[in-house]
C-alpha cells in the first residue's frame, strides 16, 4: 500500500478576512489536526508550564529598545516564544506529520518541504469590516481601527523573522480575497487547488 | 571643533545603533571605527599621530606590555591590546573546559553535596555563580548555571525562575570582584595599570560584603516561591550523577588544571610581573595544546565577533579622547561637584549604575575611563578611588534590568526557551531593589573607606 503523503496547508491571513474560519474548515475537509493560536498550549503542555504566561506573547513583534540580542540568546519573551512555536512546528513537519497552520510564519518556517501548500487570505475592506464589526460587536470606526492594528502587527511579526514580506502573492502558493467568492466559496476553491496539488 | 563634533556625532550613533539591536554590534563598531578613523583623524585632524597613538600596535611590541615586574608602563590611550588578548585567552580556555563537561560537572557536585535540597541548592549556586564569575565571563557561567537550574526543577519540581534571576545577579556581582570578572574591570584595570589584587582587596571586599546581603534578599524574596510543590518529590527520583557530566576524563583534568594555573596566575600577577596579556596568551596556548586535534572545535567557539566589537570601541573611544572631549566631561563632572570627593564618587556610581541599566557598560566604561583620568588629574584626588566607584557602578547597574548586562539576556532567554518566561516587571521586581541595595553598600563603603 502507497504511504500517505504528507500535506501541510499554511495559511496567513489578514484581520477579518476570514482567513483563520477558512483554515479551519480546510483542516475539517482534509481530516487535519488544527493549529492556531492553540499550538502555544501544546508546546506549554508539553513543556508543564502555565499556557497564560505565553498567550500573552504570542504572535507580537518585539519591542525596540527593550529587547536585547547576545549571541543568538535573546531577552524578548515575544521573540523566545516565537521561537520555540518555529522549533515546533519544524520538529512536526520533519517527523513527518499533516497538519493546518494558521499564521506563525508557518509559510517561509516550513519553506522547502515537499509537502506544504502556503496560502494567503486577504479581503476588501467594507468585507472586513463588515465581519469584524458582527464577529467583535464593535461601531465600524472601531472595526477599522482594530484591522489596521492587528494588521501592523502580524506585518512587523512577521517582516522581523522572515525574508519574504507579510502578504506579499511572490511568497505564498496562491494569494485569494475571500470578499469574491464568500468564506464558502473561498474553501471549496482551495480544497480543488489542494487537491490537484496532492493529486500530481 | 569640527573634529569635537564628528567624534561626538560617531559615537553617538554607534551607541545609538547598539541600543537598536538591529545590526550586529561588531559591525557597528567597526563600521564607527573606520569613520572615526577617516572623518575625525584624517578629513579633520590631518593627524597621523592620533591614528597610530589610537591603533596603539606598538605597545604590543614593549616590553612593559607583556612583562611589567618592578615598573609601571606608560598609560596609553587607543585599542586596549592587552583587555583583547586576555579576553580572547579566556575564551580559548572557557571553551576547552566546557567541551570536557567541566561547567555541568560542578553543577552536579554542588547539588549532590547538598542532597538535592532545593533551598540549598539555590543559596550555594548564587555562591557558586559568583565565585565562577570572577574568573570566567558572567555569559559562561549563566549558560551552565541556569541550564542545571532547569533540569534540577524538573527533577525536584520546583519554579526555576527565582534561582535564575538570583544566579544572574550574583554572576554579575561576582564579575565585579576582580579585574578578570567582567570587561570593564579588564577595561579599567589594564588602562590604569591595576592588580588582580587591588581589584579583590577594593571591589572584591565591597562585592563579597553585598553578596551576603544579596543572599539573605533573595532568599527572603523567594523561599517560599522555591518550596512550592517540592513536597512531592519522592526520594526514588532518579538523580543525576556529577561523572556524567564529564565528556573526557583526560581533557577534563588538563583544563581544570589550566583553569588553577590561570587562577594562581592571576591573583600572582603583581607579584611574578606577568601582564594579563601574557597570561591571556599562556592560558590559550596551553589550552590549544591540550586539545590536540580538538583544536579546530575549540578555536571555533572562540567569540571573534566580541574581539572585533572590542577593537572596533576602542577606536571609537579614541577618537573621543584624542579630540579633548573627555576632559570637557571631567570638567563638567568636576565643576557640579564643586571638587569634593564624595559628590564625585556618588555621581560616579549612581551615574555609571543607571547607564550600565540600559546601555551597553563596556562601551559606557571605556569611555569614562579617560574622564575619571581627567578628574582625577585635574582635581587631585585619587584615581583609584575614582575607578572603584566606575567599576562597581557598570558592573552592578547592569543588574538592574534585562538589557542591562549580557548575562541576564542570556540568562533570561535559556529559562524562556524552556517556557519560563520572564518578562521587565518579574525581572526589575526582584533586580531593582537587589541593585539599590549594593550601589547603596558600595557608596557608603567608597566613603567611608577612601574619603
Amino acid at each position: 500500500m502507497e504511504e500517505k503523503k504528507q500535506l501541510i496547508i499554511s495559511v496567513g491571513r489578514e484581520f477579518g478576512s476570514g482567513g483563520h474560519e477558512i483554515a479551519e474548515e480546510l483542516a475539517k475537509r482534509f481530516h487535519l489536526p488544527f493549529y492556531d493560536y492553540h499550538l502555544i498550549g501544546e508546546i506549554a503542555a508539553g513543556k508543564k508550564i502555565d499556557v497564560k504566561t505565553l498567550e500573552r506573547f504570542d504572535e507580537l513583534p518585539k519591542i525596540p529598545f527593550f529587547s536585547r540580542t547576545v549571541k543568538g540568546y535573546s531577552n524578548s519573551p515575544q521573540e523566545n516564544i516565537a521561537n520555540m512555536q518555529f522549533e515546533y512546528l519544524k520538529k512536526k513537519a520533519a517527523a513527518g506529520e499533516s497538519f493546518v497552520i494558521v499564521g506563525r510564519c508557518s509559510e517561509t518556517i516550513l519553506k522547502g518541504n515537499p509537502g506544504l501548500i502556503s496560502i494567503f487570505v486577504l479581503g476588501d475592506i467594507e468585507a472586513k469590516v463588515d465581519r469584524v464589526t458582527e464577529r467583535e460587536h464593535v461601531s465600524r470606526i472601531e472595526a477599522e481601527e482594530m484591522i489596521a492594528r492587528h494588521d501592523r502587527k502580524r506585518k512587523t511579526y512577521h517582516n522581523h523573522y522572515c525574508r519574504g514580506k507579510w502578504g506579499d502573492s511572490r511568497n505564498y502558493d496562491i494569494s485569494i480575497n475571500s470578499s469574491k467568492l464568500g468564506t464558502l466559496g473561498t474553501v471549496d476553491m482551495l480544497e480543488e487547488y489542494i487537491r490537484r496539488r496532492i493529486g500530481k | 571643533m569640527a573634529a569635537q563634533i564628528a567624534a561626538v556625532i560617531i559615537f553617538l550613533i554607534m551607541f545609538l545603533l547598539i541600543i537598536m539591536d538591529k545590526i550586529e554590534r561588531h559591525i557597528i563598531t567597526l563600521g564607527c571605527a573606520v569613520l572615526t578613523m577617516v572623518l575625525v583623524f584624517g578629513i579633520c585632524m590631518h593627524s597621523m599621530t592620533a591614528l597610530t597613538e589610537t591603533l596603539n600596535v606598538a605597545q604590543i611590541f614593549t616590553k612593559g606590555f607583556w612583562y611589567a615586574a618592578g615598573e609601571t608602563s606608560e598609560s596609553s590611550s587607543g585599542i586596549n591590546w592587552a583587555t583583547i588578548i586576555f579576553i580572547a585567552g579566556m575564551m580559548i580556555m572557557v571553551e576547552g573546559m566546557a567541551a570536557a563537561g567541566f561547567f555541568r560537572w560542578l553543577c552536579m557536585t554542588i547539588a549532590k553535596a547538598v542532597k538535592y535540597k532545593v533551598i540549598p541548592i539555590f543559596i550555594t549556586f548564587m555562591i557558586m555563580s559568583a565565585v565562577l564569575a570572577m574568573f570566567i565571563d558572567s555569559i559562561t557561567v549563566i549558560l551552565f548555571l541556569a541550564a542545571v537550574t532547569l533540569e534540577l526543577s524538573q527533577l525536584l519540581h520546583f519554579n526555576p525562575v527565582p534561582m535564575i534571576l538570583s544566579e544572574i545577579f550574583c554572576a554579575n556581582l561576582g564579575g565585579s570582584a576582580t579585574m578578570c570578572g567582567d570587561p570593564p574591570n579588564i577595561i579599567i584595570g589594564t588602562s590604569l595599570q591595576l592588580t588582580f589584587a587591588d581589584f579583590i582587596s577594593n571591589t572584591g571586599v565591597l562585592a563579597a560584603a553585598s553578596l551576603v546581603l544579596v543572599v539573605i534578599f533573595f532568599y527572603f524574596c523567594f523561599r517560599r516561591e522555591l518550596t512550592v510543590g517540592t513536597e512531592d518529590v519522592g526520594a526514588e527520583v532518579q538523580r543525576p550523577d556529577p561523572k556524567e557530566a564529564i565528556t573526557d576524563r583526560k581533557s577534563f583534568a588538563i583544563s581544570t588544571v589550566i583553569f588553577l594555573c590561570a587562577i594562581v596566575l592571576l591573583v600572582t600577577h603583581a607579584q611574578t610581573g606577568l601582564t594579563v596579556a601574557t597570561i591571556g596568551l599562556g592560558i590559550a596556548i596551553l589550552t590549544l595544546i591540550a586539545a590536540g586535534r580538538n583544536v579546530g572545535n575549540v578555536l571555533k567557539g572562540v567569540d571573534y565577533k566580541t574581539l572585533l566589537f572590542f577593537i572596533g570601541l576602542f577606536v571609537v573611544v579614541g577618537g573621543l579622547e584624542q579630540t579633548r572631549i573627555l576632559e570637557l566631561i571631567a570638567a563638567f563632572i568636576g565643576k557640579i561637584s564643586g571638587g569634593n570627593l564624595h559628590v564625585m564618587i556618588a555621581i560616579i556610581i549612581w551615574v555609571s549604575a543607571v547607564a550600565s541599566a540600559f546601555v551597553d557598560n563596556i562601551p559606557f566604561a571605556a569611555t569614562m575611563v579617560p574622564v575619571i583620568k581627567s578628574l582625577a588629574a585635574v582635581n587631585g584626588v585619587d584615581i583609584e578611588t575614582l575607578a572603584w566607584g566606575l567599576s562597581m557602578g557598570t558592573d552592578i547597574g547592569g543588574n538592574a534590568t534585562p538589557i542591562g548586562a549580557s548575562a541576564n539576556v542570556v540568562g533570561m532567554s535559556v529559562a524562556a526557551r524552556e517556557g519560563h518566561i520572564i518578562g521587565w516587571g518579574r525581572y526589575c521586581k526582584a533586580a531593582v531593589p537587589a541593585t539599590i541595595i549594593v550601589l547603596v553598600v558600595v557608596t557608603a563603603g567608597i566613603w567611608l573607606r577612601y574619603c
